[in-house]
Order: C-alpha cells, then structure tokens, then sequence
C-alpha cells in the first residue's frame, strides 16, 4: 500500500548539506499499526512528512495505493493528502476560532462535500469519539485529551488510507497520552492502517511494527 | 470548496477579530463615503444650476444690452465702445422673426411702495403681459398685467406674495390702490408663491406695466429682452434672427448679446460634471489608501496564521483554495466598508438636505457603483501579494513552529 524505494532527502542549512534521510526502503501494509522511534534530528519526522505528502524526496520513489506519487504537483499532492492521509500533530493544529465541530468538518468543506452529507458524517464521527457535547466548543474551551481527539476525528473525516501521528502524546500528561494512544489503537483495530512518530520507548513498544531511525536510515525492524 | 462555504470560512476570520475589521472596515468606509459624498455635492450643485435655468421658461433666448466688442488702443487697456440702449422699439421688432413665439421686454429697478402707513423699499420689474407665460409664473389671486399696446400702460400692478402680507396684512389687497414712487396704481393681482430663481425672488417683487416703470424710472433703455422660440428646435434660428434685427436697427453694430438659455446651461453643465469628476476622483484616492491598509492586514494575517495556513494544507487544501479564501476575506471586509461608507454618505447627503433644502444633493449612479466597485477591486488587486505569499507557504515549515 505504501512502497518507498531509494528515498533519499537532504537539506541545505547553512550552506552545509544534511542528509535526513539516505536511500530508505520501506513497505508499509493495510492495517499495520507501527510506531517510528529515534533521537532528534534522526529524520523520522522528513520520513513522515514524505509518506505525508507534505515534503518531496531529492531521489527515490514513493508509491501510495499502487500510485506512483513522487513527481505530483502542488494540488494533486494536496489532492492525495486530502483523499488518503489524515494527520495528527503533537501540537493539534486546530483553528482556534473554529468550533470541535467545524475543525473536524474542514477536511469535507475543502473537499466540497454536499452540507446534507457532511452532518452526517460529523454526527458519525462526534458520536465515535465521543465529541457530542463538545462539539460547539472551541479549542481553548477543550482539554488537552479532547484537543487531540477532536483532531483524530477530524483525520478520520475523509475516511482516509493512513493516519499519520506525530509525537500525538508529546504535549499531554502521561494518562491522557494513554487514553489517545487507545483511541488511536481503536482506529486500527477498526481496519485503519496507523503510524506514530515518537521518542518514548514505552509508546513505541505498543505498536505492532517498531522501526528505528538513526542518522537518516532505517536501522531496525520489528514485528511481533 | 463550495462558495458557500468559502464564505463561511470568511466570516468566521471577519468575525473573529472585530477591532482589526473595524479599523478596515472603517478605512474604507471613509473612502467611499468621501466619494459618494463630494460627487453628491458636485452633482447637487449641476441639478441646481439646472433647476434654476430651467424654471426661467422653456427654449428661453436672452437678448441683454452690452458691448460685445472692445478694442484695445494700447496694450493691456481696452476700451469700449459705448453701447447704444436697447428700446422698446427694438423688441417689438424682434416679433418679425418667424421662429418667436413671443416675448417680454424687461425694466428693473428699486421703488418704494406705500399703502397707508406702510412703506418697504421693493424690486420693481416692469414687462408685459407675455412675462407670465413665459416665465411659467402662477398667480394666487387676481390676474397678470392686462394685454394691449405695451406703449401706453394702465395704472395697475402685481405685487408678489410677501409684499401683499407685508402691506396689506391679513386685508385682501386686490383693488388697494399703492403709491410708488410718486405714482398710484391699482393692486389687481397676487403672484403666487414661488421662492427664488436665478437671484430674483418673485415672493419679494413689484410688476407694473412697461410704460409705466420707463416713466417711473424715466428711462427707454430696457434692462433685457426675454424671447420665447417656437420650438426647441428653432431657438438658434430666434437667436441669429434676433441679432440680425438688431443689428440692422443699430445701423449695423451688434451691441446686443443674446444668450440661448440651453447654451448658457450646457457651459455650466460642462464645467461641473468635470468638477464632480475631479473632486471624485480625488476622494477615490483614499480608496487606494484603504487598499494599501487592506493589504497590509493581510500581510500580517498570513503571518499571524502561518500554523493554520500549513494545517489547511496539510488537510488537502489545494494553493488555489487558500488564495481564494484571502481573496473572499478581503472582499468581504472592502464590501463591509462599501456598505458602511454608502450608508453615512448618504447620512451626509439628508444632512446636506436638511441644511440647503434648494440644493438636490444626489449622487450619480456612476459614483454609487463605482465608489464599492473600486473599494472590493483595489482591495482584490492589493490582496494578491498576501494571498500567493500563502499559497507559497511550506506545510512543513508552517506547522513546525508552535
């Protein structure tokens, strides 16, 4: 489902060259539920950007649901984000003048889904996470925990290929990291396919695959 | 995205931080209220220089004394020619013409009026019974000057609105005999109320027969001579007629000048529609101000909301969906000030109103659509930087900054 081959990305800073990432290989499967670990400034979070869509590789191929994506332009790229990856940020990255319910709605209103249908995936999706009496808050009105949920939901929203985590605990306590992460682990046990960038070992572990990065290349591999 | 929601979006930013869409909003306002403002004062004062032509009659054409040569014995002074008067002789011969329906011959003087006790220095205007059709004056009560030979006169006169409650009070003044001057005439008529055209107020006025008022004020000359055309289209015919007539009479001088009432107006009409357009078009120059702001907002919102711009795209939103939705934020905030800036201008143009009721202080359409049209384009055309500055934003980048 998603094939990375050769991927390679390097950045220029400062006038130096820095290879994030050097000829990775991956192959991720419908369904798996894998976790990314390493130190800062490993390149997990470029690997996750490029399955992303969001960064393009200098060399390499990258293809999603048998599609080659690697040369896409701006909007078809925007297309495909839209389409097959939902994104969760450490941070949430939720509009803060918005309501819960209208930040989870913004994936259907970019894609110009009908209103009627729209309600009822909204109803769907708050009763899913239990958003319901949430729904007309705003962000600074919600919890760290709902926060996160609200932006799970709305990485749900277009029902896409791949959830996309990145470091979704890192900026809750440790008991509310836990009740995401199972909230995550749900979306997978529904058939959903999940990747979770993180440093903490101990979130790590739960997933199923656990990759280990270091200096821009995959250095470990293991299922259970 | 559907344009519903593309608006939807809008509003939610619009109404998310009422005091910088207030200070926009407020910017354009002032542009455009200034515009529809001045070009209502430029076209209110077109309306009343036209108004006030109009109402002297219809395919009017105005035959006054004067010098229309000078010579110049050296440079730098002139001198004119002595004018010779223009009689009564000299009217009653502008009837040959073809083209005249009629005419009024005009004497203008001051007199005193006295019935009784009382005494008020007044206009006196001497004519004949052709003014009241020419001039499309009303009378209250009583009737106009009699018709007949304008030569010999009957001691009568008309007397305006304010003149007879001023004399007569509550009285009927019909059949009062006046003095003026060191003569008596019979009150046989009240005009009716009218106000002021052109610098004479009829409510204010004497009328006495031709004769009577070149013996009062002892003199032959007339002041002008009013002509009435046979139809629109005849007033240049009346005009050319009438100078060739009185040229002959004044052994080849032309020492009249006849003015068409429709030239004096297009002249006026001219000069200030160009003003309306000038000072218009200056007070449009805040509108291109208020661009300027309105770009300005939207360079600091691209940079306020750099997460939301990267989150938007990270979401799917395509580059053309994020300069859309600057756009539509920017062309609702120009069209809030367009609205905001109609409604005081047209507060000020009721104020305008109230203060000079005689001034038809209007708008021209071109203005009312122009003013918001330019308001919502220059806010489009300044939001272009802004919005392709977003939709160049790196995702990546935008959200890795808290």
């Amino acid at each position: 489902m998603i094939r990375l081959t050769g991927i390679m990305r390097t950045f220029v800073v400062g006038g130096e060259e820095v290879r994030a990432l050097r000829a990775v290989n991956l192959e991720i499967a419908r369904g798996e539920y894998l976790s990314i670990m390493g130190p800062s400034g490993s390149g997990k979070s470029t690997l996750l950007n490029i399955i992303g869509l969001l960064d393009r590789p200098n060399a390499g191929t990258y293809e999603l649901d048998e599609r080659n994506v690697t040369a896409l332009t701006d909007d078809e790229s925007a297309r495909v984000r839209r389409e097959k990856i939902g994104f969760v940020f450490q941070f949430f990255h939720l509009v803060p003048r918005l309501t819960a319910a209208q930040n989870i709605e913004l994936p259907l209103v970019l894609a110009s889904i009908e209103p009627a249908e729209r309600k009822k995936r909204l109803a769907r999706l708050l009763a899913e996470y239990g958003l319901e009496e949430r729904a007309n808050h705003r962000p600074d009105q919600l919890s760290g925990g709902q926060c996160q949920r609200v932006a799970i939901a709305r990485a749900m929203s277009m029902g896409p290929t791949v959830i996309l985590a990145d470091e979704p605990t890192g900026n809750l306590d440790r008991h509310t990291g836990q009740e995401v992460l199972s909230v995550l682990e749900r979306v997978h046990h529904s058939g959903g396919t999940v990747v979770i960038v993180t440093h903490d070992p101990e979130i790590g572990a739960r997933a199923h695959r656990r990759l280990r990065v270091l200096d821009g290349a995959i250095v470990s591999d293991d299922r259970n | 995205m559907r344009v519903a929601d593309l608006l939807d979006f809008a509003w939610q930013v619009v109404r998310g931080s009422p005091g910088r869409t207030l200070l926009t909003v407020l910017a354009m306002g002032i542009g455009v209220a200034a515009v529809v403002m001045v070009t209502a004062l430029g076209e209110g004062a077109r309306l009343y220089v036209a108004n006030q032509f109009g109402s002297l009659g219809t395919n009017l054409v105005i035959v006054l004394p004067g010098r229309s040569e000078t010579a110049g014995a050296m440079p730098g002074v002139l001198v004119g020619k002595t004018s010779r008067d223009l009689t009564l002789e000299d009217a009653l011969a502008l009837k040959r013409s073809p083209a005249v329906r009629r005419l009024a011959p005009l004497i203008v003087g001051a007199g005193d009026i006295r019935s009784g006790a009382r005494n008020r220095e007044v206009p006196v205007l001497g004519t004949t019974a052709e003014m009241l059709d020419i001039r499309h004056m009303d009378m209250a009560r009583g009737q106009f000057l009699p018709a007949g030979d304008p030569r010999h006169s009957q001691p009568v006169c008309v007397i305006g609105a304010k003149v007879a409650s001023e004399l007569f009070g509550q009285r009927p003044a019909l059949g009062e005999w006046v003095r003026i001057g060191d003569r008596r005439f019979r009150v046989i008529g009240v005009m009716a109320r009218q106000g002021e055209s052109l610098g004479m107020n009829t409510d204010e006025l004497v009328i006495l027969p031709l004769a009577a008022a070149q013996a009062l004020f002892n003199t032959e000359a007339l002041f002008r001579v009013l002509v009435e055309a046979k139809s629109r289209e005849q007033i240049a015919d009346a005009k050319s007629d009438a100078e060739e007539i009185i040229r002959l009479r004044h052994e080849g001088e032309r020492d009249v000048i006849v003015l068409t009432q429709d030239a004096v107006l297009a002249t006026f009409d001219r000069i200030l529609r160009a003003l309306t357009l000038a000072v218009g078009s200056l007070a449009a120059i805040s509108l291109a101000v208020a661009g300027i702001l309105i770009m300005n907002v939207m360079l600091i919102a691209v940079t306020q909301r750099r997460r939301e711009i990267g989150l938007l795209k990270a979401l799917g939103a395509t580059g053309r969906q994020i300069r859309l939705a600057f756009f539509t934020e920017a062309a609702l905030l120009a069209l809030g000030g367009a609205a905001a800036g109609l409604a005081v201008g047209e507060l000020g143009r009721r104020i305008g109103i109230e203060m000079y009721p005689t001034i038809p202080f209007q708008a021209p359409w071109w203005a009312l659509v122009a003013a918001p049209a330019t308001a919502v384009i220059t806010a489009v055309l300044f939001t272009v930087a802004p919005a392709r500055r977003a939709a160049m934003l790196d995702p990546v980048q935008a959200l890795s900054r808290r």
